[in-house]
């Protein structure tokens, strides 16, 4: 089966002379989940940008769905769609005609351009609103518009640039729930976020890109077996002292009834909730000091993954 | 789907975006040069004209209105592209399009469309209005219609360049105070430059813009200070070589992709 996304030693070096991608190679099947992350600046609006036509390319290949982005840009633009970071539309045009003129671009007929549109600002809530100029829509709204406006030409393979960026987490799990039905109907995505959370929850595979290259490259659950530590914290109903210890685990005490232990993999907990309890000590509430991608990704672009 | 259709629909789809942007705000774009017409008309034809007498062989009224028309059309199809295609790439909506199958042709052809669109819609307006100050003759109806399409043509391409090359609001203010305008008031819009010296004739027609009215006006009169066949070379010359470069353009991204 023809990948969805096929990247291969693609570099952009842009007039200034910085090198934004060093030959950065990917592949993406189709049917997938893909996360693509990175610090600010790391390259991913500049690779995204190239798969949509937007940034000439210096060297190397690109294709999606097969279809190479140069040669092919015809097919290849047919079979994607895109939802950039920023917002890119006319803040006079009315929200229906947004996405009713997008489906022109593409070659829809006014009927079935219309039929399309009203399926999806119905899906995203925003059907109300098709009569506003988009400029009176909330920044969730405008995300959401964005979103139709992108899948209004059935695209095969969908990009996300940081799509719940600024959204508020009610609307941010509705657009996870859109975008998990979105991909188990057969669209294949391909998502940004600076929500490692996000990514964790929705993906099944992840790139991690750094300063132009690709650090990491594999499914979520190698990424996640590959983290040696996790730090848990403690919630008290009692204090501790500063120099609480627990042996065989690294504890830190950043305030007196709290405590952070750090669990290497293959520790098991149960033995720290048995010593705490043998010493008196009653936990409130648990949870893990960060999300676990998020520990694992400041790791790798460090560059001092353990 | 064929390439063809999409194409098509593209077009059709960009030109209605066009005529949808300049009706909604027809306070705007049409509106204005209605007043400004009939103020000209009044001041210049009836006030002024009726001292003047006689221009090329016709009552000053009727040797002005061909020449305001044609500056209503040129100023307008020019006006129409360079803002609304500047204020596309200002809002970064350039991107709907460049990100969909849409051929650089398809764009030009499409926003040059939307420009004559407004162009004629204003010349026709500014015909209507001069009909209460004149009677307009008819000399060669064909001749009327091609220089007005023509020449609003050639100056939605000129907007379109301008608004590529742009990158604030004052930019496209630029070209239409400076050289346009300047251009029209000597092109012959008030008077036949058979009154100048015959050095500032010659000057003038290095004008584009007195071909363009005088054109017009022989439509209309029958009169004209140049010739028709060059002045219909001329514009046609420009046409393809400011469209050819606006494709050029527009396949290399200038002003618009990184």
């Amino acid at each position: 089966m023809v990948a969805a996304l096929a990247v291969e030693d693609l570099t952009k070096v842009y007039g200034n002379g910085f090198q934004a991608l060093k030959g950065i190679t990917l592949e993406v099947e189709q049917g997938d989940f893909f996360a693509l992350l990175g610090p600010n600046g790391a390259g991913k609006s500049t690779t995204l940008g190239i798969l949509s036509g937007l940034i000439q390319k210096t060297a190397g290949r690109a294709s999606i769905m097969g279809h190479d982005v140069n040669r092919e840009a015809f097919a290849a633009k047919r079979s994607l769609g895109v939802v950039p970071q920023e917002f890119n539309f006319n803040q006079f045009e009315k929200v229906e005609d947004i996405v009713v003129t997008q489906a022109g671009y593409f070659g829809l007929r006014p009927h079935e351009a219309r039929e399309n549109a009203e399926h999806l600002l119905k899906a995203l809530d925003l059907w109300d609103k098709r009569d506003q100029q988009s400029r009176m829509l909330s920044g969730g709204m405008k995300r959401r518009l964005m979103i139709a406006r992108a899948l209004v030409h059935n695209p095969e393979v969908l990009i996300l640039d940081e799509p719940t960026a600024g959204v508020d987490i009610e609307l941010r799990r509705s657009m996870w729930e859109f975008m998990v039905e979105l991909n188990r109907k057969g669209t294949t995505i391909i998502l940004t976020t600076h929500y490692l959370e996000e990514a964790e929850q929705l993906c099944r595979n992840i790139a991690i890109i750094n300063k132009g290259e690709i650090v990491q490259c594999t499914s979520k659950r190698e990424l996640l077996a590959q983290l040696t530590t996790e730090t848990f914290v403690f919630d008290l109903n009692n204090s501790v002292a500063d120099d609480f210890s627990l042996e065989g685990f690294p504890v830190h005490v950043p305030a007196a009834d709290c405590l952070e232990v750090t669990v290497e993999k293959g520790q098991s907990i149960n033995r720290i909730f048995e010593e705490l309890s043998t010493r008196g000590v009653q936990v409130r509430s648990m949870r893990t000091k960060s999300n676990r991608l998020e520990e694992l990704f400041v790791n790798l672009v460090r560059g001092d993954n353990k | 789907m064929s390439p063809m259709r999409v194409q098509w629909v593209a077009f059709q789809t960009i030109v209605t975006k066009e005529i949808r942007r300049f009706m909604r705000i027809w306070q705007q774009t049409l509106l204005p040069p209605a007043i400004t017409m009939s103020l000209y008309f009044i001041i210049f034809g009836n006030l002024i004209g009726s001292r003047i007498g006689e221009m090329g062989g016709v009552d000053y009224m009727a040797y002005i209105v061909p020449g305001l028309i044609m500056m209503s059309v040129i100023t307008n199809a020019y006006g129409n592209v360079s803002s609304s295609f500047f204020s596309n790439k200002f809002q970064r909506s350039v991107e709907e399009m460049m990100v969909a199958p849409v051929h650089p042709a398809t764009i030009l052809i499409g926003y040059v469309t939307g420009g004559v669109a407004r162009g004629v819609a204003v010349g026709v307006i500014v015909t209507l209005l001069s009909l209460y100050f004149t009677d307009l003759q008819v000399h060669n109806v064909g001749v009327m219609v091609a220089v007005i399409l023509l020449s609003a043509i050639l100056f939605s391409i000129g907007g379109f360049i301008n608004a590529v090359f742009a990158t604030k609001f004052d930019d496209i203010a630029i070209i239409p105070t400076f050289v346009i305008t300047p251009l029209t008031y000597l092109g012959g819009v008030f008077y036949s430059i058979s009154l100048l010296p015959e050095f500032w004739q010659d000057v003038s027609k290095l004008n584009p813009i007195l071909y363009m009215v005088n054109t017009f006006r022989y439509g209309v009169l029958g009169v004209s200070d140049i010739s028709i066949v060059f002045a219909f070379s001329m514009l046609i010359f420009f046409i393809l070589l400011l469209g050819g470069y606006s494709l050029w353009l527009l396949n290399r991204g200038t002003g618009m992709r990184q």
